[in-house]
């Protein structure tokens, strides 16, 4: 007590006077502190909407060009003599090839476009997949023949390229496949208009093509590989999850085994998915010898992800019903298993639904166990044929597809691969959108 | 008989015993439901439920059985010679595909089934043959595989047919015994009950299922990794450069080293901008601006990583090095690739933001409001209360949170196997490529490698690791949010 004697106004200095009108030092360093701390809050959430502004902004500068694509109209006289001959031959694209470039020829004619190139480096402005687009056409139109039909050919990567934007004159120099004659040649189309870029619906529903072919890869089969896993993810956790949850909600004795589960499934939703990878290669590949690659596989794995979610949610939605409902249910007669699956399940449904939702869209988006199971690596060039098929057959998933394409080494890819993600983007939008209506219309407050 | 087969004949049953079940226990009351001791219903559930699940039970079983018995039997024909010549599973793998092919060939009907299984190689070349129906073999057939093959079809076409035979007989015995009991005094209901708890428990079982399969398929396969290569060299080796072709050093450190720089970088990208945000909007901010911010935030949080890679690898990346590369705005040549620990480690630290912020969000929202009122009260500004008061109360939680954000650090893939680089180094530039465990695990997976090779096995022993790690972090980080929570409820 001798500080509080010593310190007490009388027998210490003098104290200085302040007053409340003048703002003295101390006060002056607060508030600054006090604007300044409040300062880095502001930064820091505007920091975090900048990320956020940042990433949107590169994925649809990036993406929206995948959903353009330019083709070159060439009208080829469809010659029997001609068709039959290349039929014949061994190399029938090749044979194939040259009727379009006659076709092209002649058409660069009428233009009065002067090419002075020979036939390869004609070839290069069209994707290598013409070939095959008009055998397809003429094998399944034999009625077609000896005909002259305006076909759209796809254009080869670089010169898609090139008319969006992304291939630079300057490019070239490191560029192999296309020099500055081919850019002379397209600025010529067109003004001729035999070039026109339309709405890319290949990019939407075609399947992948090969490294050599990024002007005509698609994500249409591994969005079918998508909804056949999320078929599958749906039927198996939404009535396991449910299940489970009931179990733990409204049944479970409080003992080793209940605590046993709780510890599990929280630990679960933490565990990285990269180790249900290995599970899934482990259990359902190597001991299961489920197909690799199959869409089942990657939806048992994901299910296993996303129970956890899926459970944690519902059993939130089944606690928020009152329990007076329980009761009134009890009293008319009805048995715990009847109050439960008669009254509590159907005011909870709402709540479950939203919760499975959002659980899809998060495993709708998981890349790294289906790269574990072989999901990746293949081109997904078919669609699966029927539902049997859609299951077990070797597929892609959206984003097993993207991670694909980033992977390989034509930039051309790179833009398919952001245009991926634009759609994938798309589906998981709509999913939280439906999630958040559902909420909206059926909630319930007690 | 296919499974789909089996499985619409019981299906058939259960409907059949639902109604049989339920027409007689209304029979034995005279129709007159009030004498019933359940629910109709309930009778044709109760016979349905016995139709199914010991017939179903049994049915899995079989699947497991079956396999291993089939293995045993044909391994036993194989010569001691051949084994020594490659390994048994090798030939037996060789069996299995020359029997497919013979099925595959029945099939589209290039062989009668007796063709099928009494053809010798001394007298048709086989492999031809499976060649023309698109079976293409690796090496020639020679006739112990295809006897051993031609057996393998024997059995397996008899255990198709005896599981046939059980199965549905389990499910016809099911079906008589519901109908023997489905009386008018029978307490149907409670029988059903039980049943549908029993399924109810073992959905929930689930859960307990999958941790053990994880944690057995990780342990196997770390034991046999351990077989071929050394624990002491895998953990404390300073190399990693795996090569197929044997001869491979496999040491985890550089990885671990590389997996937890990236995390530090993630995570003080994370916690300063996360925590920051969520102090202000849960101190500061007024109700519009928080219920803008704060879902823009966690759509952050709903972005898929495959997206985030994407963006490490073609646009932060290339970012980087128009700055610190070669040429570059600085003027420093200290970056090669566009992938790097700081591309990586960066965006993975914009992934983990609404992850701290969301966390911490709850935690100051927890704390009670006596303590600002008391802090305020006596004078300090809003910054000293958040400062002095609120974050000491909260700070166990908030370091649950970081564990927890840190664990996902740990645990991203995509992000790493897109954005840090493929080559494994020790190194304190952060601007240089580096590997992680979680892209090791995928590329040695991903390959062409044999799975018995110590190459493909030590994923699983990195996965392991991974496992165990997050696992520590996890719980430690539960236990202290936990208790936290405990401390002011």
């Amino acid at each position: 007590m001798t500080d509080a004697t010593l310190g007490s106004p009388l027998a210490g200095p003098a104290r200085k006077k302040s007053s409340l009108l003048a703002v003295d030092a101390l006060t002056k360093k607060r508030n600054a502190s006090e604007a300044r701390f409040k300062a880095y809050g502001v930064s820091a959430v505007v920091i975090g909407l900048l990320f956020l502004v940042a990433l949107l902004w590169a994925i649809l500068s990036n993406g929206l060009g995948a959903f353009s694509q330019t083709f070159i109209q060439v009208p080829v006289k469809l010659d029997k003599g001609a068709i039959e001959a290349a039929e014949k031959s061994i190399v029938k694209t090749s044979k194939y090839r040259a009727i379009i470039n006659t076709g092209f020829r002649a058409e660069l004619g009428r233009a009065g476009i002067d090419t002075g190139m020979d036939d390869r480096g004609l070839q290069k402005m069209m994707s290598s997949g013409a070939a095959a687009t008009l055998r397809e056409f003429v094998l399944a139109n034999p009625d077609q023949i000896g005909r002259t039909v305006t076909f759209e050919f796809v254009a080869s990567s670089r010169v898609d390229g090139y008319l969006k934007g992304r291939v630079k004159r300057e490019d070239l120099i490191n560029d192999k496949n296309l020099d500055a004659a081919h850019l002379d040649l397209i600025d010529a189309m067109r003004k001729a208009d035999i070039v026109t870029k339309t709405f890319n619906w290949q990019f939407v529903l075609g399947t992948d093509a090969s490294d050599s072919r990024p002007e005509q890869a698609g994500m249409g089969a591994s969005m079918v590989g998508s909804f056949f896993m999320m078929l599958v993810v749906l039927m198996l956790s939404l009535p396991i999850g449910v299940a489970a949850s009931i179990y733990l909600e409204e049944f479970a004795p409080q003992n080793w085994l209940t605590d046993l589960i709780e510890v599990n499934i929280s630990n679960l939703a933490a565990v990285p998915s990269i180790v249900f990878g290995i599970l899934g290669l482990a259990v359902f590949i190597q001991f299961a010898h489920l197909p690799q690659s199959a869409p089942l596989v990657g939806g048992l794995v994901l299910t296993l992800m996303t129970l956890p979610t899926i459970i944690i949610s519902t059993r939130a939605s089944l606690k928020a019903v009152p329990p007076s409902i329980r009761d009134a249910a009890l009293g008319v007669g009805a048995s715990k298993m009847q109050s439960i699956f008669h009254h509590v399940l159907p005011l909870a449904m709402p709540g479950i639904l939203t919760g499975t939702i959002i659980g899809l869209a998060q495993a709708l988006g998981e890349t790294a166990p289906l790269l574990l199971i072989g999901m990746v690596g293949f081109i997904a060039s078919n669609f699966p044929e029927g539902v049997g098929d859609g299951f077990l057959a070797p597929n892609s998933a959206m984003p097993a597809q993207i991670y694909e394409w980033a992977k390989r080494a034509d930039p051309a890819f790179y833009e398919r691969a952001w245009g991926g993600i634009i759609i994938l983007l798309v589906f998981l939008m709509a999913m939280n959108i439906l999630a958040i209506v559902l909420r909206r219309r059926f909630e319930r407050r007690w | 008989m296919s499974l789909s087969v089996i499985l619409l004949v019981l299906l058939a049953l259960a409907v059949v015993g639902y109604v049989l079940g339920r027409s007689r226990a209304l029979g034995s009351a005279g129709g007159d439901m009030q004498k019933l001791h359940s629910l109709p219903s309930y009778y044709g559930w109760n016979a349905a439920l016995m139709v199914l699940i010991p017939s179903l039970l049994v049915l899995v079983v079989w699947l497991i059985v079956q396999p291993i018995v089939i293995h045993n039997q044909v391994a036993s024909m194989i010569s001691e010679a051949s084994i020594e010549k490659s390994s048994l599973d090798l030939v037996m793998s060789d069996v299995k595909r020359v029997a497919d092919g013979l099925d595959a060939a029945v099939e589209a009907g290039a062989m009668t089934a007796d063709q099928a299984s009494s053809i010798r190689t001394e007298f048709t070349d086989v492999r031809d043959r499976l060649g023309d129906v698109g079976v293409a073999l690796g090496s020639d057939v020679n006739s112990e595989t295809l006897r051993a093959a031609q057996r393998y079809r024997e059995i397996a076409s008899t255990g198709a047919l005896l599981r046939l035979i059980v199965v549905v007989g389990f499910g016809l015995a099911g079906l008589a015994f519901a109908y023997m009991r489905s009386h008018r005094d029978f307490r149907a209901r409670n029988v059903v009950e039980r049943v549908v708890r029993w399924i109810l428990l073992s959905a929930a079982s689930i859960a307990i299922l999958t941790t053990l399969g994880i944690v057995l398929s990780l342990i196997f396969n770390t034991i046999e990794f351990f077989r071929v290569y050394p624990a002491a060299d895998f953990f404390f080796g300073l190399t990693w450069s795996p090569s197929f072709g044997g001869g491979s050093e496999l040491g985890i450190v550089p990885l671990i080293w590389a997996t937890l720089y990236i995390s530090f970088i993630a995570l003080s990208v994370a916690v300063p901008v996360g925590l920051f945000a969520a102090i202000y909007l849960s101190e500061y901010a007024g109700p519009h601006v928080r219920s803008f911010a704060k879902p823009m935030l966690e759509v952050l949080a709903g972005i898929p990583t495959i997206v985030y890679g994407l963006f490490a690898l073609l646009t932060v990346g290339p970012l980087l090095v128009d700055a610190f590369g070669g040429g570059g705005l600085f003027g420093v040549d200290w970056m090669q690739g566009a992938s790097s620990v700081l591309t990586a480690g960066f965006v993975m630290g914009i992934m983990l933001i609404p992850f701290v912020s969301s966390l911490s969000d709850d935690i100051i929202n927890a704390v009670p409001q006596a303590m600002r009122d008391g802090s305020l009260g006596l004078g300090a500004t809003h910054s000293e209360t958040v400062k002095q008061v609120i974050l000491p109360a909260a700070l166990p939680g908030i370091v649950g949170a970081i564990l927890l954000a840190a664990s996902r650090a740990i645990g991203e893939t995509m992000i790493v196997v897109l954005g840090a680089g493929a080559a494994a180094r020790l190194s304190l530039n952060p601007l240089e490529a580096m590997t992680t465990v979680t892209a090791k695990i995928v590329s040695q997976l991903t390959g062409d490698a044999d799975f018995a090779s110590p190459e493909a096995l030590v994923a699983f022993a990195l996965g392991m690791t991974l496992f165990v790690v997050t696992l520590l972090l996890n719980i430690a980080a539960l236990y202290i949010v936990r208790k936290y929570r405990e401390q002011y409820e």
